[in-house]
């Protein structure tokens, strides 16, 4: 009776291909964080659905892991979009094709 | 023939005068040296040093003589030897040394006090020469190296002074070498020599290698003692001679060469291109005579084998070639225009005399004519130099003439050697060496046609010294200017000369025949009691005043012009231009020997550069080709790779700067690639 | 599975994909906010309620209201001059994550009899997670706590520092 569990799996995996491609082909920085903040919950699901489904589940280590996660995640999205928005003062783009400052 | 003496007991020990034998050739090459490094203005100090050293072997020569005398005197035959090993090669060696036998001592004293005598004449003869010194120079070393000649014990230290007696002949040949028919003169002679010595070369190796030694006297084991001979008999060489026989050929050839015998005489007239003193010195008394020197010093090994009485190949050839030779010149002296020519001619014909009486008489009557002539013929060419610088340089007798009113010296002495020369009887010296040689003829076992040939030569001789004498000294003065006798330093050692041309004589008279008591080693018997000794003396006189009469009748005294035909031409032209041009022999030469060794030469030119010359070339366009092969190589490769991986390189180093393209997405996709890949190699090795 | 599994997966899946799909950057922000929300849900399908509901309070409520922020903040740069919003290179990259998805996929399904069963329900009350973070994840929590004050000033300080220049 591990079905739930391969389907958790497989929506995890899902999500974060998917956050994945975003954060690989889209051309604004904006959308790339978006696409990280969804591999991210992916990762949580995964860590829920894995506590929730493994052995020893009163141990709340999975439940922990996820909080922590989740605050870790809320404070890099703000310093990132901070500094997005530094960037679209200076460079006046958010455009990820324009910025190359750092080729060679 | 004279009876057979007891011969005196051989004498080997050696003396003080042998161990400083060696200074006799030794202070005139020193000197020469010497002369040869100062500068170019001393010339007494040349003079002196010449002069000086010349004297001082003439004194050690006089030595070593009276030792020789004295031994004789003691009834023992003198040969002392100092051999020394010169060159070591593995188990064999070659030695020289010197011999001081009667042989040697007489030719040294002859040497040296005629070469005195003419250093002393060329003082004043030289005296207005710029070339003094040099002169000086090349003559010390003649005297030297004709000295060396005279005392060598080995074939090899012979023929080492013999080249360099020959060398020196051609410096002085060819002393005023600025004309060039003086330096053709020297180069003819020096070729004409080298043709005789190649055969003497032979000889010599010959004698190395049969009998392994090439010192002549050797306590037992020279060459030319009873051992070697004895092994030189024996071993045969094909065309019916011995060994001995063919290598006493082969060093006639040479002596043949350097005293002019046909057909190696052509050098000897054209020599007179250098002054008169080498005349006089060189090609009249000592050089010339070195070739029947050498005859005369290797005698037992052209003897060997000979039965008493009898002869060998290699001195019947002598006798001819020396018969031929003296009436084959005289015949050609007799139509000769030019003062030396004449007696250059002259010379060739004694020395066929001498190499005659060689051949049929042995060594004694051979040498005693060439101590005679040396005297008489080196006053005869000193006479001439003092004509010629009386005349101003003329040397053309038709030029002549009346001469005996202006330089009554000169032809006085003139006179004198003129007589020895024909051969006037009792009272001069030429008549005794030469009834000598006639004696011999006359009995000798194989033929008798050398004795008329010689008799007929005598009267040539006689008659030819006349037509000169009236030519020079009688009739009308045909020349330019005024003629003048020479200073008295150019006619002292003539009179010298001239008393010796007649005093010799005595030592040779059949009455006390000294001088072959002295060098056969016996002691001196009279051989009055021979028949037909008068005879023959009658006869040859007789020969001499007919030669003189017709001379005077036809040349004597006669008031010609200068430019007037000889009477003789005028008798017989083609005869006489047969003989003015010397039988065409040079000419001859000149088509056949001249001509092939020019076309050797062409064949050897065409040889050196076309055939080595294109060897040459293709080695080189080789190495060229091979060369820039390896330096393309070394470019194209070498370089090449090296600079290809070089570019290879960057070129990588361009690619993988081209990732860094500073762009946040492309460094994304390559880790989340590369997370795949470590994911995958994970999941799959936990699996296997 | 169930039904309400299956809508509520796809219903975030759907989010999701509209989240990195869509033109509108406002649009992408709202398609990100459902995601979130289906997620919540699927925590409360998992017994982790506080998981969800932190869910809920914190992406739903801070981090999809940030997103929109920043959004409207840099609004001049919405629709680029040349090309489209996908880069020129976009098929690399989705083939990259079509990898990923592949390689997750095989390894769990894969594994797929080892896997744990269902155990039984466990609900985990608040209190077990309170007295969980004051005991066994303390010094985690401080370290987030330091680390959140952090990100706090540094955001402020980042957006800050341009404002006071063009203040001048």
């Amino acid at each position: 009776m591990a079905q739930p569990l391969v389907g958790y799996l497989l929506v995890a995996a899902i999500l974060f291909s998917v956050g994945l491609a975003g954060a690989l082909t889209r051309r604004n920085a904006i959308v790339v964080l978006i696409g990280i903040e969804l591999m991210l919950n992916a990762a949580n699901l995964n860590l829920i659905a894995f506590w929730r489904y493994g052995p020893h589940p009163e141990a709340l280590t999975g439940m922990m892991f996820a909080i922590f996660s989740i605050a870790v995640a809320a404070a890099e999205a703000a310093v990132g979009l901070g500094l997005v928005i530094s960037i679209h003062r200076h460079a006046q783009t958010t455009d990820l094709d324009q910025m190359n400052r750092m080729k060679g | 023939m004279i009876q057979e003496e007891t011969v005196f007991t051989l004498r080997e020990s050696t003396s003080a005068i042998v161990g400083i034998l060696w200074l006799i050739p030794a202070l005139p090459i020193a000197a020469s040296g010497i002369v040869a490094v100062l500068q170019q203005p001393r010339r007494k100090a040349s003079a002196v040093l010449a002069i000086g050293s010349l004297s001082a072997s003439l004194l050690l020569s006089l030595v070593a003589f009276g030792h020789v005398l004295v031994g004789w005197a003691q009834g023992s035959q003198v040969r002392e030897t100092v051999n020394f090993t010169w060159l070591r090669v593995g188990t064999g060696h070659v030695d020289l040394g010197w011999v001081l036998d009667p042989l040697s001592a007489v030719m040294l004293v002859m040497v040296c006090f005629v070469g005195l005598l003419i250093f002393i004449y060329s003082t004043g003869y030289m005296a207005n020469d710029e070339n003094f010194t040099r002169f000086f120079c090349f003559l010390s070393l003649f005297a030297g190296a004709m000295l060396g000649v005279v005392i060598a014990d080995s074939l090899l230290l012979l023929f080492m002074c013999w080249e360099l007696v020959g060398l020196t002949s051609y410096l002085l040949i060819g002393f005023w070498y600025q004309k060039p028919s003086a330096a053709a003169a020297a180069k003819k002679a020096f070729l004409t020599t080298r043709v005789g010595d190649i055969f003497f070369l032979l000889g010599m190796v010959w004698l190395f290698a049969q009998t392994g030694t090439l010192l002549f006297y050797n306590g037992g084991a020279g060459s030319l003692e009873p051992l070697k001979l004895g092994i030189l008999l024996a071993s045969p060489a094909g065309l019916g001679l011995t060994a001995a026989g063919a290598i006493g050929l082969l060093i006639f050839a040479g002596a043949a060469g350097k005293s002019g015998q046909i057909p190696l005489h052509v050098w000897l007239p054209d020599a007179m291109e250098g002054p008169t003193p080498v005349s006089a010195l060189i090609h009249a008394a000592t050089m010339v005579a070195a070739g029947v020197y050498l005859v005369a010093r290797v005698y037992p090994l052209m003897q060997a084998g000979s039965l008493t009485g009898g002869t060998t190949v290699p001195l019947t050839v002598v006798t001819w070639i020396g018969t031929l030779t003296a009436v084959f010149a005289a015949l050609i002296a007799v139509a000769q225009n030019d003062i030396k020519r004449i007696l250059a001619y002259s010379t060739v014909s004694q020395l066929g005399y001498m190499m005659a009486g060689l051949g049929m008489g042995g060594v004694a009557v051979g040498m005693f004519h060439l101590i005679t002539h040396a005297f008489f013929k080196a006053l005869l060419f000193m006479g001439a130099g003092s004509v010629i610088h009386g005349c101003h340089e003329e040397q053309d007798i038709r030029q002549m003439g009346n001469l005996k009113i202006e330089m009554p010296f000169t032809f006085l002495t003139y006179a004198v050697g003129m007589l020895a020369l024909s051969g006037f009887p009792i009272f001069f010296s030429g008549f005794w060496s030469k009834d000598g040689i006639l004696e011999a003829a006359q009995h000798w076992s194989v033929a008798r046609v050398p004795f008329y040939l010689l008799v007929f030569g005598a009267l040539l001789t006689a008659f030819y010294m006349t037509r000169q004498v009236s030519y020079v000294f009688f009739g009308t003065w045909r020349g330019h200017g005024e003629a003048h006798e020479s200073p008295s330093v150019m006619l002292f050692p003539l009179f010298i000369l001239a008393f010796f041309a007649m005093a010799l004589g005595l030592i040779g008279t059949p009455a006390w025949p000294w001088f072959k008591a002295f060098l056969d080693g016996h002691a001196a018997v009279s051989g009055l009691g021979e028949p037909g000794l008068f005879a023959l003396m009658a006869g040859s006189s007789f020969v001499v005043f007919v030669g003189l009469g017709l001379g005077w009748r036809i040349y004597g005294n006669k008031r010609v012009k200068a430019d007037d035909l000889d009477p003789l031409e005028r008798a017989t032209p083609t005869v006489w231009t047969l003989l003015e041009n010397k039988f065409y022999i040079d000419e001859l030469y000149g088509v056949t020997v001249i001509a092939f060794y020019a076309w050797w030469a062409k064949v050897a030119d065409w040889l050196d550069r076309c055939v080595w010359g294109g060897v040459v070339a293709g080695v080189t366009l080789l190495f060229q080709k091979s060369a820039q092969l390896s330096r393309q190589l070394d470019v194209n490769w070498v370089d090449g790779s090296f600079d290809k991986g070089c570019e290879e390189l960057a070129n990588s180093g361009g690619l993988l700067a081209g990732v860094q393209t500073g762009r946040v997405q492309l460094y994304l996709r390559l880790l989340a690639l590369a997370v795949v890949l470590l994911t995958a190699i994970l999941i799959w090795s936990s699996q296997g | 599975m169930g039904f309400p599994f299956w809508l509520i997966a796809a219903l975030t899946v759907a989010g999701g994909m509209a989240a990195v799909l869509l033109r509108n950057l406002v649009h992408c922000a709202l398609a990100l906010t459902i995601a979130f929300a289906g997620l919540a849900l699927l925590f409360l399908q998992l017994d982790a309620q506080f998981a969800g509901f932190v869910q809920i309070l914190v992406y739903v409520g801070a981090v999809a209201i940030l997103v929109v922020f920043a959004i409207l903040l840099t609004r001049g740069s919405e629709t680029p001059k040349d090309g489209g919003v996908f880069s020129k290179t976009w098929g690399a990259g989705l083939v990259i994550a079509a990898a990923i998805f592949a390689v997750l996929a095989w390894a769990v399904l894969e594994s797929r009899p080892g896997l744990p069963h269902e155990t039984g329900t466990h609900n985990a009350s608040v209190q077990e997670i309170g007295t969980a973070l004051m005991g066994r994840y303390v010094l985690p929590l401080e370290i987030v706590a330091l680390l959140l004050t952090a990100a706090l000033i540094g955001a402020v300080i980042v957006a800050l520092h341009e404002k006071k220049e063009e203040a001048r």
